[in-house]
């Protein structure tokens, strides 16, 4: 018996014959019996089922009714977060004071909740979220509660998911992207957003630990559904730019080198007023000595995370931070870093691979199209 | 044919003083699904235990190690455009290379099939 935590969807993973392996503190599918392409391409083709529970949820709360929560939060984050609806979600980033990135991290405005306290909701990462809380709770003690939900979360992603999921749910249909709806299923109280980590259309379910399996079984009984392990939600993500903490993001970038300005609120660059925005300021105004890009290497060798980049001259500029075979894409697909002046797309580089140089390009990003949802006009 | 196997589950199949040389079905069950095999070149001389190939799966790379010294005669260049003739039949189609052995007592001392399966059952 491993010392890892189970997810409440464990004994399911089991049943259906997964290979378990351990993550974050604990015990997660990595790949099913259909196999890492496999589970891959239907998900590109149809739609997928994840265990993401091990992931850290989390409900925010104001103390007092004058509190704007969101304009709180925004003192952790770089996101604009005040012009949120409620259940508008944002992708942002838990920021260090020394412009590193904490975590990444979905903010959800909720409505205010029966007392009239205005609350956010949080998805963290699981290696991350212990620190997280800690770290939220104290930066806002006394303004802000945090209340971590001890849920189960499961991904449905892929082409087909929202036709599957509104088969039971009619009012994921035709939620907006990144929205967040609370509803109902039998007794079942569900949160249903529409987001994901794949680059296709999807939803993320929060639901009570003790109805999980029986809400998944109900889902993978369709046609359309398998479950799909880690191995595949790394390559779906990494085939559209998607960034892995720990990984392609962590303390000692900042979200400049890592490209994700587009994280920052227009306000958020100019006013700042989050931890380390005078660094991320001044690499907006200066520029940053490296950037986050995209490696296509040539031929068929996948180039692995740490595997070093040179340039054609020979001096190392960088490294690959996730790198592997993009199934869809067809070929070895690589991110990482290099030093800003070979960051431009089309810059021939050489990737050092088991001691010979091999050709490669940095290339645009996302290396497959993503594949959002966008309301019928 | 006589077949042999290592504890880093390599084979090598001799025929006469040609050895072919692969990884065993159990290993590419472990492995997943290959995407990609690098091989040697034809001519090169191999110690026994040299590494004289590196098998990528969707999930890491595995270097893949010669059990008999000799020179490299043939490579499936299969591989090259279709690595997922490894998970189709690893110790058939799958093969890696083909060498001239040098020494035929390299064989000894490893695992004949029936020794094989009882170590992969362990």
């Amino acid at each position: 018996m491993s010392d890892n935590l189970k997810t409440a969807l464990h004994d399911l993973h089991v049943e259906l014959g997964a290979k378990i392996v351990p993550f974050a503190g604990y015990d997660m599918p990595v790949q099913y019996p259909l196999g890492v392409l496999g589970e891959h391409n239907h998900t590109r083709q149809n739609a997928g089922l994840f265990d993401v529970s091990h992931m850290g949820q989390a409900i925010l709360t104001a103390t007092d009714k004058t509190t704007n929560i969101a304009e709180l939060f925004e003192t952790l984050v770089p996101g604009l977060l005040i012009s949120l609806r409620d259940g508008q979600m944002r992708y942002s980033l838990l920021m260090a004071e020394d412009g590193g990135i904490l975590d990444d991290l979905m903010i959800t405005r909720l409505s205010n909740n029966a007392d009239g306290f205005e609350c956010l909701f949080l998805v963290v990462n699981a290696g991350c979220k212990h620190a997280d809380f800690e770290h939220i709770s104290q930066k806002l003690a006394g303004q802000a509660t945090l209340e971590i939900l001890d849920r189960a979360l499961i991904a449905l992603q892929g082409p087909k998911a929202a036709e599957v999921l509104a088969r039971h749910l009619p009012d994921v249909a035709t939620m907006p992207f990144m929205s967040l709806i609370h509803t109902k299923f039998n007794d079942m109280n569900l949160v249903v957003s529409r987001c994901g980590y794949t680059g296709e259309d999807g939803y993320e379910i929060s639901i009570a630990n003790q109805q999980a399996i029986e809400f998944a079984k109900m889902l993978l009984a369709h046609e359309e559904v398998e479950a799909i392990g880690l191995g595949a939600r790394d390559s779906l993500r990494l085939e559209v730019g998607l960034c892995l903490y720990g990984h392609d993001i962590d303390t000692s970038t900042t979200p400049v080198e890592a490209g994700l300005m587009w994280a920052i609120g227009k306000r958020r660059r100019e006013d700042g007023g989050f931890p380390g925005a005078n660094i991320i300021q001044q690499q907006l105004t200066n520029g940053a000595f490296r950037k986050r890009v995209g490696i296509l290497p040539e031929g068929r060798a996948p180039a692995r995370e740490h595997t070093e980049i040179y340039s054609k001259s020979g001096n190392k500029i960088g490294e690959i931070t996730s790198g592997g075979f993009g199934p869809t894409f067809g070929g070895p697909i690589a991110m990482g870093y290099v030093a800003t002046e070979f960051a431009d797309i089309g810059t021939e580089v050489d990737l050092m691979v088991r001691g010979k140089a091999r050709p490669a390009k940095v290339a645009k990003m996302p290396f497959v199209p993503q594949n959002y949802y966008k309301p019928k006009s | 044919m006589s077949k042999h196997y290592t504890e880093d589950h390599e084979y090598a199949f001799i025929d006469g003083d040609i050895a072919t040389i692969g990884v065993s079905n159990h290993a590419q069950d472990q492995l997943g699904d290959v995407v990609f095999v690098e091989l040697p070149e034809v001519g090169k001389i191999c110690e026994k235990g040299d590494e004289i190939a590196v098998v990528e799966s969707v999930k890491a790379a595995s270097e893949v190690y010669t059990a008999v010294a000799g020179e490299v005669v043939e490579v499936n260049s299969v591989l090259e455009d279709a690595p997922q003739t490894v998970n189709e039949g690893a110790e058939t189609v799958g093969w890696f290379i083909k060498i001239k052995i040098t020494n035929p007592s390299d064989v000894e001392g490893l695992m004949d099939e029936a020794a094989y399966t009882a170590f992969i059952a362990e």
